[in-house]
């Protein structure tokens, strides 16, 4: 980026030397724009103008069965029927209650697995790759195989269960061993992920704090809990949020975890119906393109109150710099 | 420095309209380079979306030698994908398949849409090939413009598996099994008989609840709608019959519990695991396909309930959008004319929708050999005959898949009948309102 210019002579300034001077300017002022700029236009594209389009759709009463109604506007009224819609409190429900399940077991494992990998083990390299494989197949791979694992009159698990004298269960029927399935098909894709980042974050703990705890006579489980855990805090609130994020926006699992014809009921009397599945379900399947909007916008002020209770929960416990 | 933010602002914009134009070009330059479907005899790729199994894939292959430049490309999703799929993508204007199949349950929330399809009247296709309860839904709404061609109807028929009947004690004989079931009580109260004396207790006695109300309420004049339009379901006394009929089979423990369609569904027709199941003529090409090693075990008798009820039949459709539309006409057209239909009907069970055929010796005497060459072309072709048009709405597929649902959920134990119907009522209404 160094560019030579002459060192003027007499302070006479020509005009094809201003020129170069504006043009030299603008390209040191200039050029950081242009190089975030593609970021900025497809976020803008594919980020920014579906969310404001979809807040414009809520507005209306648009919906494929009544012609003319795109340009109908309704006001809050979608946002009105949302408030006083049962479907849409039971699929909060079921989201938080799976993403609870999920989530909570997931980290603690993540945890537990990437304090494992940090010792030294034979085939170290081939395990680190190793956990993050479930994590690369697709979600819809997954699932199929683990509503086979999970079929009622023919599934492994409940010849597994069988052996130890428990009932065949139908998993898609009840409410919590629905929720239990879904958690484990996703409990299976991210706790490798969510391991590797624990792990990395682990080995840029400089190791004479272990040493010095060592010394002082330090079992390892209390190393584990007064020095890694600690260290790992920031990273600890950043997987926190983002699983958050992602259990927020459960969607192929509970939809390809339904075997029947109506995939996006989450089940015959929507035990398993998440937001995203619920907002789906009414733009896609019903064909309500307004309310569906409504029910989008709503999961993002959701999910924007989940991330903001976790980083106030996070502050406070031990003031943790956040930023 | 308020001068120096909006020269800033100004270049951050120019940059951007820069590469946005330059993306735009890009879109131009690749549209205008594949632009060329002029010649009647180039080779042309046509693409064909369907749910389930149509039965087509060596019909193509004939096509293909007669016509060598048209190769064909099938795409099979689930029922529900299928109609979702092409709803969002004639809303978006693109991606919809050459030729779209749409079935009857849902032709009616095409409706509304079908200047977004070719008009078949305008590509010389007589009407009245079909019979009006057959080509009436898939006209448009000013009854100007028929926007898909028939397929197949769905007569009824009840199908089972004779080997399993006689080990309960039960007749064997199709038309003394036609004789056990005057209406649907009697299926249910023969049922229980059955399941009293089945020596192997999985067996039941049909496969799924929500086939059972299916073909009740296919028997119906009207079932979720009224002429006018209006949804009917919470009042119809219809409805709520064919529901108690249904909740006192599934009570009874006779519904083997398998969700329509699903893997489980198939895989109970390899094991065995219900003796009866209400048969539109389609139903003849599952059994066939899902379970080929019960190879004439199957028998047909008539549908309890006196027949004349219609359960399915499809479309096919040519989208405005295609980029081949001619060739994708006369695919669809080809595809539905009688040799096919005959064909299709013989060789995979699908009834031919195309009313002259009813009576042609080739369908009307033919007897499945897979079903102990049972008379098919005669217990479908008087079913059709005796077909009872039924008041179709844009919801008509929905609302039987929520009611459905309420059923499978008092066979999970979720629910009890009670509340499975409210919940199903309220379901209903979330689709409507």
């Amino acid at each position: 980026m160094a560019v030579m210019t002459k060192p003027s002579v007499g302070g006479v300034h020509s005009a094809p030397r201003a020129a170069r001077a504006a043009r030299y300017r603008l390209d040191v002022k200039g050029s950081p724009y242009l190089y975030i700029a593609p970021f900025f236009i497809i976020f803008g594209i594919f980020g920014l103008f579906p969310l404001i389009y979809t807040g414009w759709v809520s507005i209306t009463g648009w919906r494929a069965d009544t012609p003319g109604s795109e340009s109908k506007m309704v006001g809050f009224q979608n946002y009105v029927t949302l408030w006083h819609d049962p479907f849409f409190w039971n699929a909060v429900k079921n989201t938080v209650g799976i993403g609870l399940i999920s989530t909570v077991p997931q980290l603690f494992l993540a945890l537990g697995m990437a304090h494992m990998l940090n010792y030294r083990l034979r085939g170290r390299t081939f395990f680190r790759m190793g956990v993050l494989l479930p994590n690369v197949t697709s979600v819809a791979a997954v699932t199929i195989i683990f509503v086979q694992l999970f079929g009622r009159d023919y599934g492994m698990v409940n010849w597994l269960l069988g052996l130890f004298g428990v009932g065949h269960t139908e998993w898609q029927a009840g409410t919590l061993s629905s929720w239990i399935a879904i958690s484990v098909i996703v409990t299976w894709r991210w706790t490798g992920y969510n391991a590797l980042i624990y792990l990395a974050s682990m080995q840029a703990i400089p190791f004479e704090l272990y040493e010095s705890a060592a010394i002082d006579g330090a079992s390892r489980w209390r190393q584990f809990r007064t020095i890694t855990i600690p260290m790992l805090r920031p990273t600890i609130l950043f997987t926190v949020i983002v699983s958050t994020i992602g259990a927020m926006q459960l969607f192929g699992e509970p939809l390809l975890f339904n075997t029947s014809q109506t995939p996006t009921t989450g089940g015959s009397q929507h035990q398993f119906q998440t937001l995203a599945l619920y907002t789906y379900d009414q733009f896609w399947q019903k064909f309500k393109y307004g309310y569906g909007s409504a029910i989008s916008w709503a999961m993002f002020g959701i999910i924007l109150l989940f991330v903001l209770v976790n980083l106030v929960v996070a502050r406070r416990m031990q003031g943790v710099d956040a930023s | 420095m308020r001068v120096a933010t909006t020269r800033r602002t100004a270049l951050v914009f120019g940059v951007g309209a820069i590469l946005v134009s330059s993306m735009l070009a890009g879109c131009g330059k690749s549209k205008s380079s594949s632009d060329n479907a002029a010649d009647s005899n180039a080779p042309v790729t046509l693409t064909v979306n369907l749910f389930g199994d149509f039965g087509y894939k060596d019909l193509y292959a004939k096509y293909h030698t007669e016509h060598p430049n048209v190769t064909v490309k099938e795409n099979v999703t689930d029922y529900g994908t299928h109609h979702k799929n092409l709803q969002a993508h004639l809303l978006a204007g693109s991606g919809t398949a050459d030729i779209e199949a749409i079935e009857i349950g849902q032709i009616p929330g095409f409706r509304p849409q079908a200047a977004k399809f070719v008009d078949f009247l305008k590509q010389g296709v007589n009407k009245d090939q079909w019979v009006a309860s057959k080509w009436e839904p898939a006209t448009s709404t000013d009854g100007k413009a028929l926007f898909g061609v028939g397929t197949d109807v769905g007569g009824l028929a009840l199908c089972y598996r004779a080997d399993l009947l006689k080990a309960a004690g039960l007749p064997t004989d199709r038309d003394a099994v036609s004789g056990l079931f005057t209406d649907w009580s009697s299926y249910v109260s023969v049922g229980k008989q059955f399941l009293a004396k089945t020596p192997d207790k999985k067996v039941k006695w049909f496969d799924a609840g929500t086939n059972l109300y299916n073909a009740i309420v296919a028997q119906e004049n009207k079932v979720a709608y009224d002429e006018k339009g209006n949804v009917i379901v919470a009042t119809n006394p219809v409805v709520k019959a064919a529901w108690d009929t249904t909740v006192t089979g599934i009570q009874a423990g006779e519904s083997a519990a398998l969700s329509a369609f699903s893997p489980q569904w198939t895989t109970g027709f390899q094991q065995g695991q219900f003796a009866t199941i209400t048969c539109p003529s389609w139903m003849m090409a599952y059994i066939k396909d899902n379970a080929p090693a019960t190879a004439g075990k199957w028998d047909i008798a008539k549908i309890p309930g006196g027949g004349g009820g219609n359960w399915g039949g499809s479309y096919l459709t040519v989208p405005t959008a295609g980029k081949h539309q001619k060739e994708a006409i006369a695919l669809a057209k080809w595809l539905t004319a009688p040799d096919q239909e005959k064909w299709l009907f013989t060789e995979k069970g699908n009834f031919p929708s195309d009313q002259v055929l009813w009576n042609e010796p080739e369908v009307a005497n033919f007897t499945n050999p897979f079903f102990s060459n049972a008379p098919a072309g005669k217990i479908f072709s008087e079913s059709a005959k005796n077909l009872n048009p039924q008041v179709l709405g844009p919801h008509a597929g929905d609302i039987g898949n929520a009611i459905g649902n309420g059923l499978v959920s008092i066979e999970q134990g979720k629910a009890s009948p009670n509340d499975a119907w409210t919940k199903a009522l309220a379901d209903v209404k979330n689709l409507t309102s």
